[in-house]
């Protein structure tokens, strides 16, 4: 099962919730603090590690607060020999 | 270039091709249309851009994006049309591009007539559109002149990035008249730095009246005043019949301006002190040329072909100093000499009322005499 | 964002070098950002950002210039497609396009967009059809739904008073100069990456000199529609996607090796 991790602007963030609503693995939450602009903006709460990188947080996020990573297979890193990659 | 028997609307089309026009987007409409007619014609032949667009409306807003992108670019109405383009106007001021429009004036208001009028005056001179900020307005009163005023219009809208009017009347537009055109100027020059044209090695620009904040639009409004004064320091433009001894000076522009040049020379012959004071620029106004008639003169008679719109610049010019007299024919009609001749008459016989009010009623209730 | 890629990892999504790091007045959850951030993607895959000059119109969008990192200008209400003619006139080389909401394409402006389309202008109109005047506080647009209740139709839009909706994806594909005219939505992840291959679609057609194309995103307006985003969203599925069938209304026959394209 492949695994990411998603980083959030939180000050870019407006607290729509619209990725919380899209997340298929529940690990968005709204923070407990305000931002500087008064919203509460979404934070990874994340510590089974269920995130899997599907992105579907920031393809639905209308302020592009929302980078995405995923892990790239063991078997795969060993094969290309990079220690880096970005897609 | 040897001379030519020109028709108005042609020669100010034709004038702005060799000028350096790159766009021109217009709509029909009379008494212009041969304007728009000989740009489709030229302006393709020669590989610009002509687009007859589907209104007024779209017209001048074709002309405020060709005018973003930095193209040297105009379009042509009549008073209608030009009522329809105002807040375009309004947004080419607020953002400081190049623009050239010809006015050729006609009687209204409403759908009016065909008839040449000068009732746009006070349109073009003062409420172009809303905000605060006027264009520059050149009247010319022969083909000739305008010819060499259309070639001015585009070089004082690229020099100050703003919008520059020719207006003319139904006469002019229509009327055949020998005169000289200019050379053909090369086009295709490089766009100036502001100018929309991708943004390939440097900062996007955008062009924009929006000012959000009060303290922002202020301070472009006070830039705006500032181009403005110095405009109206350097860009005075105007002619001189006859003053020195002239007790009666006839105010008038455009083609009012040639019938009373007729009536002032027929005086002249009989030995009259008339003179003919014609403004050529109607922004920015010659106000302190007109104010200092007042020194010489006794009496000033405007003449225009609306109910007297020049007249609240002299009055504003002269104040009480000495009596102002007006004579307008409106609805398409144009003054004779001899109705200008009879006027100016009266007055060197001081037999007629000067004008306190506009609003006075004479005995036939008509607020002219 | 300042953000190692790590050596096991690899970025997968990243807001899009278009977008330009503004912070955006729109309101949460609007999609008005959700559109830009697309065609932001979209010039960027097709590297397009330097050719291209945005027409911004009146709306909620009415900033839109601040926020795309391209050449842009303002355009009077309606007169977008106007003031893309002319600059598109002059400067051929230019992707030039519009982005306009329902009050400022289908109301004033419908006789420009009408006329771009009718002369095939070789520009690109993002269309954010949210049925309401959203910058003006919630008054009703040519877009409205029959029965909707907005500012100025508090009863409910009655057709008999005020006519039906407009459907601008069906209007332009009839006129020949259109050569892409669709519709799509932004309600979920898998509807707004449809509506984004759309754009590249348009895009493209501009990009192949073409004629005009349109995409038309049905939108939400959570503030004036009196719902949370999620709802909002949830209403555009619900009762806007019936009202305005999500489609292909024209694609021109040179477009349709794209338009094809499982991918």
């Amino acid at each position: 099962m492949a695994r990411g991790r998603i980083v959030i602007d939180v000050e870019r963030c407006k607290g729509c919730e619209l990725c919380r609503d899209a997340c298929p693995k529940d690990v968005i939450e709204l923070a407990d603090e305000l931002n500087a602009k008064g919203y509460r903006p979404v934070i990874l709460l994340d510590p089974e590690h269920d995130c899997t990188g599907c992105a579907l947080c920031a393809v639905v996020c209308p302020d592009a607060c929302i980078t995405v990573y995923r892990d790239i297979p063991q078997r795969q890193r060993e094969a290309s020999g990079h220690a880096q990659a970005v897609a | 270039m040897p001379k030519q028997l020109l028709k108005g609307n042609v020669a100010i089309a034709e004038a702005a091709v060799r000028a350096g026009c790159e766009a021109y987007f217009g709509y029909p409409i009379t008494p212009q249309t041969e304007l728009l007619e000989h740009m489709s014609e030229r302006m393709i032949e020669l590989d610009r851009v002509f687009l007859q667009a589907e209104s007024e409306v779209a017209a001048i807003n074709m002309v405020y994006g060709a005018a973003s992108a930095g193209a040297k670019t105009m379009t042509s109405s009549s008073s209608p049309g030009v009522s329809l383009m105002q807040e375009g106007f309004s947004y080419i001021a607020g953002s400081q591009v190049p623009v050239v429009i010809v006015d050729v004036m006609r009687g209204g208001p409403g759908l009016g007539n065909i008839q040449p009028s000068q009732s746009d005056y006070h349109q073009v001179t003062k409420a172009t559109g809303h905000g605060d900020y006027n264009a520059i307005v050149l009247a010319p009163s022969t083909i000739q002149e305008a010819i060499d005023l259309t070639v001015l219009a585009f070089d004082l809208a690229e020099k100050y990035r703003t919008l520059v009017f020719v207006i003319a009347d139904g006469a002019i537009g229509q009327m055949m008249e020998p005169a000289e055109l200019p050379p053909m100027r090369p086009v295709g020059s490089k766009r100036p730095d502001w100018a929309l044209t991708g943004a390939k090695d440097r900062d996007v620009n955008i062009i924009s009246s929006i000012y959000l904040g009060s303290d922002k639009l202020e301070a472009f409004n006070q830039e705006l005043q500032k181009k403005l004064a110095i405009i109206r320091k350097e860009e005075v433009r105007y002619q001189e019949l006859f003053l020195e001894d002239a007790k009666v000076v006839v105010l008038a522009f455009g083609t009012s301006a040639r019938v009373a040049q007729t009536a002032v020379l027929r005086l002249r012959e009989e030995g009259l002190p008339v003179g003919l004071f014609r403004p050529i620029t109607v922004w920015p106004f010659p106000e302190k040329q007109v104010a200092q008639l007042a020194a010489n003169a006794e009496s000033l008679l405007v003449v225009e072909m609306n109910a007297g719109q020049m007249l609240y610049d002299i009055r504003a010019a002269i104040d009480t100093k000495i009596p102002i007299s007006f004579l307008g024919r409106m609805g398409g009609a144009i003054p004779m000499p001899g109705e200008i001749e009879e006027r100016i008459r009266t007055m060197l016989d001081n037999k007629i009322e000067p004008e306190i009010s506009l609003w006075q009623e004479s005995g036939n209730g008509h607020p002219s005499r | 964002m300042d953000t190692l890629v790590a050596e096991h990892e690899k970025l997968v999504y990243e807001r899009p070098q278009a977008l330009a790091d503004v912070y955006t007045h729109y309101c949460p959850g609007c999609t008005h950002g959700t559109a830009h951030r697309i065609v932001a993607e979209v010039l960027d895959e097709m590297g397009l950002s330097e050719r291209t000059i945005l027409v911004a119109s009146v709306g909620c969008s009415v900033f839109s210039y601040n926020y795309f990192n391209v050449d842009a200008c303002e355009a009077a209400h309606g007169r977008a497609p106007a003031m893309a003619t002319g600059i598109k006139r002059v400067n051929p080389d230019n992707i030039v396009f519009t982005y306009q909401g329902d009050g400022d394409l289908a109301s004033i402006g419908m006789a420009e967009i009408v006329h771009v389309a009718g002369r095939g202008e070789n520009i690109t109109t993002v269309f954010i059809n949210n049925a309401i005047y959203g910058m003006t506080g919630g008054q009703m647009a040519p877009t409205t739904l029959l029965g909707q209740k907005t500012t100025s139709s508090p009863f409910g839009r009655d057709a008999k008073l005020a006519g039906y909706p407009m459907r601008m994806a069906e209007l332009l594909a009839v006129l020949p100069g259109t050569v892409y005219s669709v519709r799509r939505s932004l309600h979920d992840a898998r509807h707004i990456n449809q509506a984004k291959k759309a754009i590249r679609i348009a895009f493209e057609a501009q990009v192949r000199g073409l004629g005009f194309s349109l995409v038309e995103l049905l939108s939400s307006c959570p503030t004036n529609w009196g719902m949370t985003p999620a709802e909002a969203l949830e209403w555009v599925e619900s009762d806007m996607v019936p009202a305005y069938p999500l489609g292909d209304y024209k694609v021109a026959e040179e477009l349709e090796d794209l338009s094809k394209r499982k991918k």
